[in-house]
């Protein structure tokens, strides 16, 4: 835990845990650490700590949260496109007894809550499912392994978990998002603009009460979706870093620290399946109310 | 909190991952998995079919077993009223021969009887003449006799 030079406080390394490593534009004028000032037509580079990251703005980039997402999204296709490819009506093993129990799963939790006939509801959701599964799963990782192991090829920041990041999980709450208002429009057409603004009240001079209530309910969907996802790993996370900060406090910390750890660790496969499964579900649901004429 | 490009990234990678997904992922597993079932269902209807095919068989066994039961009972007493009505007609025939025979017997039995009779008769006869020949001392006419030797005969 020690950093180059100083000996590091427990409020370092946690923001230094909580720091993703970010690649951005620093605008014109702006003053780095080093002294040097960032040219007028602005800087792409990578950003040291937090200050730097604020002043990038939305110009920016998490480099840590895209690899892992991404190379998780990956895997979860390259896994399940090669018992796909595999699959046939034999007797099954293995790999795809596994992956056909996920399939059936996901399928069922599917048909039970979304009643219309819609074959992109069960893959969205099996991604969903399996993928932020795995970005969860990043959590039960020990904190400090990744980090360090990178810090030693000369990688400042590292955060492993993708669903930590607001970025990750907004971004897949928001292309639900933009599912459900597609196909409440296609599927309701005019009727959707009806039910935004004639409910609950059924009388037009309440269309502008109807019209705000609606669509605060429609906005927070997107953002109870991604936030809680968010929310929930970014707690587990953080209990995470504060328990690995106690191995610094002495040496007869070392002990309790580790069961901590475990502990938390067992009751975490628990809240990130569960985190997993409540993201799928919230979409099913979500998507089958877009899909029901009122 | 830093919202930024990561969240369209993210929402490209969606995107991405989903229709990867929809198109290579979902309908080859799934469609394996319901022809597997469908597999098993007909494996199971015909397991079902086979056995009710089994019990089927066995009732017409049965059944045959029963009818051909039938048929030998019939045929033996069929086979026991031919016999008897055979016994039947053989007696009658045998009576009737036995009778025949009888017939034939009593009329030679009677024939002979006859015969021997009217041999006796004649050596009595004769007899009674050489007896009657010897008494008297003289010959006797046989030719003079002869119809009262005749009515001697007759008589018994």
């Amino acid at each position: 835990m020690a950093a180059n030079g100083h000996e590091q406080t427990v409020s370092e390394y946690i923001v230094h845990h909580l720091t993703n490593l970010t690649y951005g534009k620093l605008p014109a004028g702006f003053v780095r650490d080093d002294g040097t000032v960032v040219s007028d037509t602005g800087l792409w580079t990578t950003a040291h700590g937090g200050g730097e990251i604020a002043a990038m703005g939305f110009n920016a980039i998490h480099v840590d949260s895209m690899i892992w997402s991404v190379g998780l999204g990956i895997i979860f296709c390259w896994l399940f496109r090669t018992v796909a490819k595999k699959a046939s009506a034999d007797t099954p093993s293995g790999l795809v007894n596994f992956v056909e129990m996920v399939v059936e799963f996901v399928d069922n939790t599917v048909k039970d809550t979304f009643h219309g006939r819609n074959p992109l509801i069960a893959p969205l959701a099996l991604t969903i499912f399996v993928w932020v599964f795995l970005m969860n799963l990043m959590d039960l990782i020990p904190v400090d392994l990744v980090p360090e192991g990178l810090k030693l090829v000369g990688v400042e920041y590292q955060k492993i978990v993708p669903s930590t990041d607001p970025n990750i999980t907004m971004g897949m709450a928001i292309g639900v998002f933009i599912l459900m208002l597609y196909y409440s429009i296609k599927v309701k057409g005019f009727g959707f603009v009806k039910e935004l603004s004639l409910n609950p009240f059924n009388h037009p001079l309440f269309i502008p009460v109807n019209l705000f209530m609606e669509v605060v309910g429609l906005l927070a969907k997107p953002f109870s979706l991604g936030l809680r996802l968010f929310g929930n790993m970014y707690a587990g996370e953080m209990i995470f870093i504060l328990i690995a900060a106690l191995f610094s406090v002495g040496v007869m910390w070392i002990l309790p620290a580790a069961l901590l750890q475990v502990g938390w660790a067992i009751f975490h496969i628990l809240v990130i399946t569960l985190q997993a499964f409540i993201f799928m579900v919230l979409t099913i649901v979500y998507l089958s109310m877009a899909h029901e004429d009122h | 909190m830093n919202i930024n490009l990561t969240l369209i990234g993210q929402l490209i990678a969606f995107v991405a991952f989903v229709a990867f997904c929809m198109r290579f992922v979902w309908p080859p597993i799934v469609s394996a998995m319901a022809e597997r079932q469908q597999k098993i269902a007909d494996g199971l209807a015909a397991a079902d079919r086979a056995s009710h095919d089994l019990e089927l068989a066995q009732k017409r066994v049965t059944e045959e077993m029963a009818n051909a039961k039938r048929e030998a009972a019939g045929i033996i007493d069929a086979a026991n009223k031919r016999s008897a009505a055979l016994i039947d007609e053989a007696k009658v025939a045998a009576v009737a021969e036995a009778d025949r025979i009888k017939a034939a017997a009593a009329a030679e039995v009677e024939q002979e009887r006859a015969r021997a009779q009217e041999q006796l008769m004649s050596q009595v006869s004769s007899l009674a003449l050489a007896g009657a020949e010897k008494v008297l001392g003289s010959e006797i006419d046989a030719a003079k006799h002869a119809e009262l030797l005749k009515s001697l005969t007759a008589d018994h």
